[in-house]
């Protein structure tokens, strides 16, 4: 019983960061160009490629 | 390859997008950022592939042009996008944070309550079910608006569709789970509630996504030239007159290559005006000093002055956009397979409820059991498998579509698609290709000095017969030879001299078809035929559309002759000579007697016809009108994009009618179970999962579709 007192709150609160870190993504634009994204990762010289 | 780092100074305090419709990988991607990035200015180049645009950040000096210049030295045609062009609002971007709430959400209550299936008892269950309570209730009330919303929408006009159930499966099972807490009952279904809405969301945001994406890339294909035209004031000079704001009696003057943006009668100049996407003829029309021309048509030869006699809204143009207006109303009629669903759904989980209520109530049960049980029943049913069974098999198919070059602008396109079984096709440019194109025997027979000759001549035009004769000529391996002295006389054509000898190419007014003769000194001269070419493929095209089942005839507003060539050579009947409103009218006339029709079309006079067919095709070439009135457009010249997209489409509504067995098939063997009162949340949320996991599945078969 008392391991759960201090193991709900981390539960929860992991969760909640990574609904955070969803909604900062999502206010960064992150989810804009999906296509984009997903075709990012063949390009091959990554030193020479532009920088965005 | 970053200009910043090169020049530390230079300030990236300009953005310009331009819009870039040929990018469609990551090689493409990759050449466009390189290509902006190395134009000296230019601090970031960034390419958003979903829109088709790219954004470049650069310094003052650097001019829109350079840009355009730079893409193209690479290969890609781009245009720089206009105010107007702002960003339409995503249907999707709404639904990612109830869709994200939803999962996190159902997530942590399931973690609780598998300890509590588990076996957590007494004051342990209590509180995990007071958590639960304490993170489901707020998630619930903000992740299920969009249902909520759409139901009560309904409600108010007094019909029903799926939100209709769902919210009231939501908001029973909340309520129970709440009461339950409270009491410190046994059973709380937030967990299920939550995975419910969370399925849902998804299916819904696959929907949008699959409307955003196709709606980004019809959009990257609209020319963004602002219609208009220069206009002739009282003391010679020229101003830009937007479209909007022409009034009669003002005189445009209209360059070669320009459309004109009202209707007019010319003052001062002759020339051929291409009609094609107006009233579907294909032979440039001669017009003189006193000829009206209407909005819409394309100047060729040279330059005139027009006054307007009509502008705006009395217009011809605007005479055909009437007409579309009133051709989208039969369509919006169309009940989407998923309302028609939900039609027979409510009604029947609702009764099935009451019953099991009622039926518990006289065996003898208490209201709260009896109450319970009816619940369950409705969690138990809830359409969750059926919520995802047309989205996630409509949004599979466009994407296998648009992978072969078909956008497909909403679902309910495909569902119509999938009903035709009549084909009606414009000819110019849908089934043609809509460019004239010199003739290609005369061209093979040219030697190697005529075809040089003709190649100096025609680079210096931009005469839509000269492009093509240039394009022609290059594709044959032909080099130009340096012709002096070249002169283009607007209407008769090109002229220079070449080793001493004159040389000219231009209009025959002897030829009695669409041509031009190549003269040179000393030789014979040759008469080149231009033609608009059938589409690659359109033979193998019109044959499997047969073997699909369909009837395929031509309706074409070109003239007799014309249509009647082309017919006789696709072997297709032909109806010629029909303006706007006879298409749609002989698309009406069909439809009288049952028939379901497809309208291939891509000119503004096709507008009204593809607004009132069932289901419309254009090709990406088509006007602006004719785009935008069609549900599916496709890329490239191959006519084959017809029958995939109608096999696609009937491969899709057999996935989507399977999903609904599956869902069905489902629900026969849950709901007895509920009835008789064996449901427990944890078998609600296995149930559940498990339907849509196996929805999923099926519709991903789909993958394939388009090939």
């Amino acid at each position: 019983m008392n391991g759960l007192a201090f193991l709900l709150p981390i539960a929860l609160g992991l969760g909640l960061l990574g609904l955070v870190a969803f909604f900062w993504a999502l206010k960064r634009g992150q989810f804009e160009d999906l296509d984009g994204a997903a075709n990012r990762i063949l390009y091959d010289d990554e030193e020479e490629g532009p920088h965005g | 390859m970053n200009a910043a780092s090169h020049e530390p100074l230079l300030a990236a305090d300009e953005t310009t997008i331009l819009v870039v419709p040929g990018m469609h990988c990551a090689g493409c991607m990759a050449k466009v950022e390189r290509a902006l990035s190395a134009v000296p200015g230019v601090s970031a180049a960034r390419v958003n592939l979903t829109a088709k645009q790219v954004r470049a950040e650069h310094t003052h000096g650097v001019e829109t042009a350079q840009l355009i210049a730079a893409l193209e030295a690479v290969g890609f045609a781009s245009q720089p996008r206009t105010e107007e062009m702002t960003k339409a609002p995503s249907a999707v971007k709404p639904l990612l944070a109830p869709l994200a709430v939803a999962a996190f959400a159902s997530m942590n209550v399931m973690l609780l309550s598998i300890s509590v299936w588990s076996g957590a008892e007494g004051s342990t269950r209590s509180l995990f079910h007071w958590i639960s309570a304490l993170i489901g209730i707020p998630a619930i009330a903000y992740s299920g608006t969009p249902f909520f919303k759409s139901a009560y929408a309904v409600l108010k006009r007094a019909r029903t569709n799926m939100d209709v159930p769902i919210s009231i499966g939501i908001a029973l099972a909340t309520g129970l789970s709440f009461y339950e807490t409270l009491t410190g009952g046994h059973d709380a279904y937030f967990d299920g509630v939550l995975m419910l809405i969370m399925f849902l969301l998804a299916g819904r945001t696959l929907d949008a996504m699959m409307r955003d994406r196709a709606r980004a890339g019809v959009d990257a294909l609209l020319i963004q030239a602002a219609p208009g035209a220069s206009v002739v004031s009282p003391d010679g000079s020229l101003q830009w007159i937007t479209a909007s704001e022409l009034q009669p009696g003002m005189v445009m003057r209209i360059a070669a290559g320009e459309r004109l943006a009202a209707d007019g009668e010319i003052v001062s100049g002759s020339s051929a005006f291409d009609q094609s996407l107006l009233t579907g003829e294909s032979a440039p029309v001669a017009a003189h000093v006193g000829t009206t021309v209407h909005a819409g048509t394309l100047n060729l030869d040279a330059p005139v002055d027009v006054r307007v006699t009509a502008a705006g809204a009395d217009t011809s143009l605007a005479e055909i956009a009437r007409l579309m207006d009133a051709a989208e109303q039969p369509r919006s009629v169309y009940v989407r397979i998923a309302d028609r669903a939900s039609r027979l759904y409510a009604p029947a989980v609702h009764t099935l409820a009451a019953l099991s209520f009622a039926g518990w109530m006289i065996a003898g049960a208490g209201i709260y059991q009896s109450t319970v049980i009816a619940i369950a029943v409705l969690i138990i049913t809830c359409p969750c498998a059926l919520g995802l069974a047309v989205p996630v098999a409509q949004v599979v198919a466009s994407g296998a579509l648009m992978r072969e070059g078909i956008m497909v602008k909403d679902g309910s396109a495909i569902e119509r698609m999938a009903l035709v079984d009549r084909v009606l096709l414009d000819k110019t440019g849908s089934l043609t290709l809509g460019k004239p194109e010199p003739d290609a025997a005369v061209v093979d027979s040219l030697d190697n000095e005529a075809a040089a000759v003709a190649l100096g001549l025609a680079s210096h035009s931009r005469h839509p017969h000269s492009r093509a004769l240039e394009a022609a000529l290059l594709a044959r391996g032909h080099r130009a030879v340096r012709v002096e002295g070249v002169a283009e006389t607007a209407g008769i054509g090109l002229s220079g001299t070449w080793n001493d000898r004159k040389v000219s190419l231009g209009r025959n007014d002897a030829a009695d078809v669409v041509s031009t003769t190549l003269r040179i000194e000393g030789r014979d001269e040759v008469l080149i035929p231009f033609t608009d070419k059938l589409r690659p493929d359109a033979h193998a095209a019109l044959a499997r559309l047969k073997a699909l089942g369909l009837k395929v005839s031509l309706l074409s507003g070109d003239n007799q002759k014309a249509v009647a060539e082309v017919a006789a050579e696709v072997g297709l009947e032909a109806q010629a000579a029909a303006d706007p409103a006879e298409k749609r009218e002989a698309i009406a006339a069909l439809q009288a007697t049952g028939h379901k029709v497809l309208m291939v079309g891509d000119g503004l006079n096709d507008g009204p016809a593809l607004a009132a067919a069932d289901a419309s095709i254009a090709p990406g070439s088509a006007s602006d009108v004719g785009r935008q009135a069609a549900d599916l457009v496709f890329l490239g010249d191959s006519l084959n994009a017809l029958p995939r997209a109608v096999l696609a489409a009937r491969r899709t509504m057999r996935v989507v009618k399977q999903n609904f067995a599956l869902a069905i098939g489902y629900n026969v063997f849950a709901v007895p179970l509920a009835i008789m009162g064996y449901v427990n949340p944890m078998i609600a949320a296995a149930a559940m999962s498990g339907s849509s996991l196996i929805v999923v599945a099926n519709s991903l078969r789909l993958v394939r579709a388009a090939k």
